[in-house]
C-alpha cells in the first residue's frame, strides 16, 4: 500500500515538474521575443521616439519612418473582417446547431472547417485572380453608385485595397468563429432549451434567451481568436491590400498592414530600415497583446453576469 | 511480479537487439559509401578535397545560379554549391557575418555595409545582366507604344494623369489613345527590380532624384504595390489604364506587352538581352566594377539594364574553399555565361571578361 503511495507521489512530482517546465518555457520564449524586438528596434526608437507611431511617412530612401498608415490599415481591415464574419459565423453556428438536419449539419460544418485548412497563400492568389477583378468590375462600381455619397465608397475601383483585404480576412476567420461558436452552443444543456420551449417561446426566442446568453463567453472568445488571426495575417493580405503607406477614408484605396510591410520589406532592409521594421513588429505584438487582454476581461465579465443570471 | 519483470525484460531485450541490428546496418552502410567516395575521388582527375560552398542573396540570380551550379557539379563532382535566394540585402548581411562563402546582389554594397563586413575587403564580380520592361494595359492600343524618359517619370510622379495626354501622343503618331486615367503599379516587396527602375528614374530626372530617390523600396508618390513580378503583372492586366514594371525575363516568358523606351542616343528600343549586354559593353566600367549602367550610351542599348554581382572576400581564410570559389566564379564568367540566354539573362560583354579574370586573380588564399 505504502509502496504504491510513494510511486504515485513520484509520478505526481515528475508531472508537476514537467508541466512547470513547459509553462516556464512559453513564458521565457515570450520574454525573449519581446526583449529581442526591443533591442533590435532601439536605433529606430532612438531616432523617432513616439512620433514613429504617429508619423505618416514611410520613406526608406531618406530614412524617415512612421507606422501610422500600417496601424490604420491593420485595424480597418480587421474591423471590416469582423463586421462581415461575426454575423455570418454566428448565423451559421446557430443554423448548424439548432436547425439543420443532421445530414446537412455534418457536410456543412465539415466544409466550413475545411476553410481553415486552406493555406493563406492560396487565399491570396484567389484574392488576386478572382476576388479583386470581381470587386473592380462588379462590386465596387455598384457600391459607389449606391453609396457613393459616403467617403467609404469613393475613388476609382482598383480591385485591390482595404475592401479586398477585409473580405479575404473575413473568409479566413469565418471557420474559427463558426467552429468555436458551434462547440460552445453545443455544450448548452438541452434542459435549458426544453425549459425555454416549455414556457411557450418560439425557436428564435429560445435561442435568444436560453442558448446565446449561456454560450456568450465562448462566442466572444471565438471572435477574439478570429480577430487575433486577422491582425497577424500576412501572406493573403499583402497580396490584395495594394501595399501603399497611406491613410485613406475610402475602402477602395490601397493601404498596407503591419504584418504585410514586414514581410514585404524585411529581406532587402538594412540598418535603420531594418530597425524600423522590427519596431513595426513590436507594435503588432503590442496590439495583439492588448486585444488578448481585452478579450480576457470581456470573457470574464460576461461569464460573471451569466452565472448571476442563473442564480436569479 | 516475477512474470511481469520477465515480460518487461523481454521487451527490453527485444529493443536492444533491434537497436544492435540497426546500428550494424547503419555502420556497414556508412563504411560502404565511404569507400565508394574515396575511390571516386582517387579516380577523379580534378585534384582537391571535396568542398562545399555556400552562397546566399539575390532572388533574381537564383534560376540562373541553379542551372549553373547544376552544370558545374557535373564536371566537378567534388564541389558542392548551395545557393539560397533570400534577397540581396539578406545576402549582403550573411556575407558580412561570414555565414556564407559568397553573396549575390543586384545593387553594390553601400559604404556602411562595406564597413560592417567582418572579413575585410569585398570584391564585386559582375555575373550577369538584367533588364526591366515597362508594361501597360490600354484597350485598343497597339503593342510597343513609345514612352520617353521624362514622360515615364512624370507618369510615375502623377503629373501625367490620363493616357490621352498630348505628351504621350507626341511620340506615338497615328496611335489614338483613350481618355483613360493612368494607374501606376510597382513592387511592394523590397526588390532589385525596383532599385534598377528608381536608379533609371533618378538618372533621367533630377526632380525624381531629389524628391523620391533610388532604393529597393521607395516612397512611391502613388499607385498600387503588387507582390513580386506576378503581383505587378496581375495589377497591370486587371486594371485597364495601368502601367508597371516587370523583369524582362518574366515579361518574355509570360508574353507581356511592353513599351519601347528612348535611350541616351535618342533611339527607340524594345527591351532585349542584347540591349542589356550592350549597356555594359558601351559603359565606362571602373576597376571595382561597382557601377550602374542605366541610361548607358550606345545605339542599341536598352536604358533600364543593370548588373548583378557575386560578392566575396578578397582574403579567403580557408585555402581549399577559396581556391574552389575562385575557380567556380571564373567558370561562371566564362563557360557559365552560355546558360544565360536560354534562361532570359543577358551575357556579360566579352571586353569585361578579361578584366574580371584579373580581378579574381587578386584574391588571396
Amino acid at each position: 500500500m505504502q509502496k504504491v503511495k510513494t510511486r504515485l507521489s513520484i509520478g505526481d512530482r515528475t508531472l508537476k515538474l514537467l508541466v512547470l517546465v513547459t509553462a516556464i518555457l512559453v513564458l521565457t520564449l515570450m520574454i525573449f521575443i519581446a526583449w529581442q524586438m526591443i533591442v533590435a528596434s532601439k536605433p529606430s526608437f532612438a531616432k523617432f521616439g513616439w512620433s514613429f507611431v504617429t508619423g505618416k511617412t514611410w520613406d526608406s530612401v531618406n530614412g524617415n519612418f512612421g507606422a501610422l498608415p500600417f496601424i490604420y490599415g491593420t485595424l480597418v481591415t480587421s474591423l471590416l473582417a469582423l463586421i462581415l464574419a461575426v454575423p455570418t459565423g454566428l448565423g451559421l453556428a446557430i443554423f448548424l446547431n439548432e436547425m439543420a438536419p443532421s445530414s446537412i449539419k455534418t457536410t456543412v460544418s465539415f466544409l466550413a472547417e475545411l476553410l481553415a485548412a486552406i493555406p493563406s497563400v492560396v487565399y491570396g492568389l484567389w484574392g488576386i485572380f478572382v476576388l479583386a477583378p470581381w470587386l473592380q468590375n462588379t462590386a465596387e462600381p455598384w457600391l459607389s453608385r449606391m453609396f457613393g455619397f459616403l467617403p467609404l465608397f469613393q475613388g476609382p475601383p482598383l480591385g485591390v485595397g482595404m475592401l479586398a483585404g477585409g473580405l479575404i480576412l473575413a473568409v479566413m476567420i469565418l471557420p474559427i468563429i463558426t467552429a468555436i461558436s458551434r462547440d460552445v452552443m453545443g455544450a448548452v444543456p438541452n434542459t435549458q432549451r426544453e425549459a425555454a420551449l416549455a414556457l411557450g417561446t418560439t425557436r428564435w426566442e429560445m435561442i435568444k434567451t436560453a442558448v446565446i446568453p449561456y454560450a456568450k463567453s465562448g462566442i466572444i472568445g471565438g471572435i477574439m481568436l478570429g480577430l487575433g488571426r486577422a491582425l497577424g495575417e500576412t501572406m493573403a493580405i499583402t497580396m490584395v491590400i495594394g501595399n501603399r503607406a497611406q491613410i485613406s477614408a475610402s475602402l477602395f484605396a490601397p493601404a498596407n498592414s503591419l504584418a504585410s510591410v514586414i514581410a514585404s520589406e524585411f529581406t532587402e532592409a538594412t540598418s535603420l530600415h531594418l530597425s524600423a521594421l522590427v519596431e513595426v513588429g513590436l507594435i503588432l505584438f503590442s496590439i495583439s497583446l492588448i486585444v488578448n487582454i481585452l478579450a480576457r476581461l470581456l470573457v470574464w465579465s460576461v461569464a460573471r453576469n451569466v452565472t448571476g443570471g442563473h442564480a436569479a | 511480479m516475477l512474470a511481469k519483470l520477465v515480460k518487461r525484460n523481454k521487451i527490453l531485450i527485444g529493443a536492444l537487439a533491434l537497436l544492435a541490428v540497426i546500428t550494424i546496418i547503419a555502420v556497414s552502410g556508412c563504411s560502404g559509401t565511404g569507400t565508394k567516395t574515396e575511390s571516386k575521388t582517387e579516380n577523379a582527375t580534378t585534384a582537391g578535397k571535396s568542398v562545399s560552398l555556400n552562397g546566399a542573396g539575390s532572388t533574381f540570380d537564383q534560376p540562373l545560379f541553379t542551372k549553373m551550379f547544376d552544370e558545374y557539379s557535373k564536371d566537378n563532382p567534388n564541389v558542392q554549391v548551395n545557393y539560397q535566394g533570400v534577397g540581396s540585402g539578406a545576402g549582403i548581411k550573411q556575407l558580412s557575418d561570414e555565414t556564407v562563402d559568397f553573396g549575390a546582389t543586384d545593387a553594390p554594397m553601400k559604404s556602411e555595409q562595406k564597413a560592417a563586413a567582418k572579413g575585410g575587403e569585398v570584391l564585386h564580380i559582375p555575373i550577369t545582366l538584367g533588364a526591366v520592361a515597362i508594361s501597360y494595359n490600354i484597350p485598343n492600343v497597339p503593342k510597343e507604344i513609345k514612352i520617353a524618359p521624362d514622360v515615364l517619370v512624370d507618369i510615375y510622379l502623377g503629373k501625367i494623369k490620363s493616357w490621352n495626354d498630348p505628351r504621350i501622343a507626341a511620340d506615338n503618331p497615328g496611335v489614338k489613345f483613350p481618355d483613360l486615367a493612368i494607374n501606376t503599379a510597382h513592387r511592394s516587396d523590397g526588390s532589385g527590380t525596383t532599385a534598377i527602375v528608381t536608379d533609371y528614374f533618378s538618372n533621367v530626372s533630377s526632380e525624381w532624384a531629389k524628391s523620391i530617390g533610388k532604393g529597393t523600396t521607395v516612397n512611391w508618390p502613388g499607385g498600387v504595390g503588387g507582390k513580386g513580378n506576378p503581383g505587378v503583372a496581375a495589377a497591370i492586366q486587371q486594371t485597364p489604364g495601368t502601367i508597371g514594371y516587370v523583369e524582362l525575363a518574366y515579361a518574355a516568358q509570360n508574353n507581356i506587352t511592353y513599351a519601347q523606351l528612348k535611350n541616351k542616343e535618342g533611339k527607340w528600343v524594345s527591351p532585349s538581352l542584347e540591349g542589356a549586354s550592350e549597356a555594359a559593353a558601351k559603359s565606362d566600367i571602373p576597376d571595382d566594377m561597382q557601377v550602374s549602367v542605366v541610361n548607358a550610351p550606345g545605339e542599341k542599348t536598352y536604358p533600364i539594364s543593370a548588373f548583378s554581382w557575386v560578392i566575396l572576400y578578397k582574403d579567403q581564410k580557408d585555402k581549399d574553399k577559396g581556391e574552389a570559389l575562385v575557380k567556380l566564379v571564373k567558370w561562371m564568367v566564362h563557360d557559365g555565361q552560355n546558360y544565360s540566354e536560354g534562361l532570359d539573362y543577358a551575357k556579360l560583354p566579352q571586353n569585361m571578361v578579361d578584366r574580371i579574370d584579373k580581378m579574381l586573380d587578386t584574391i588571396k588564399y
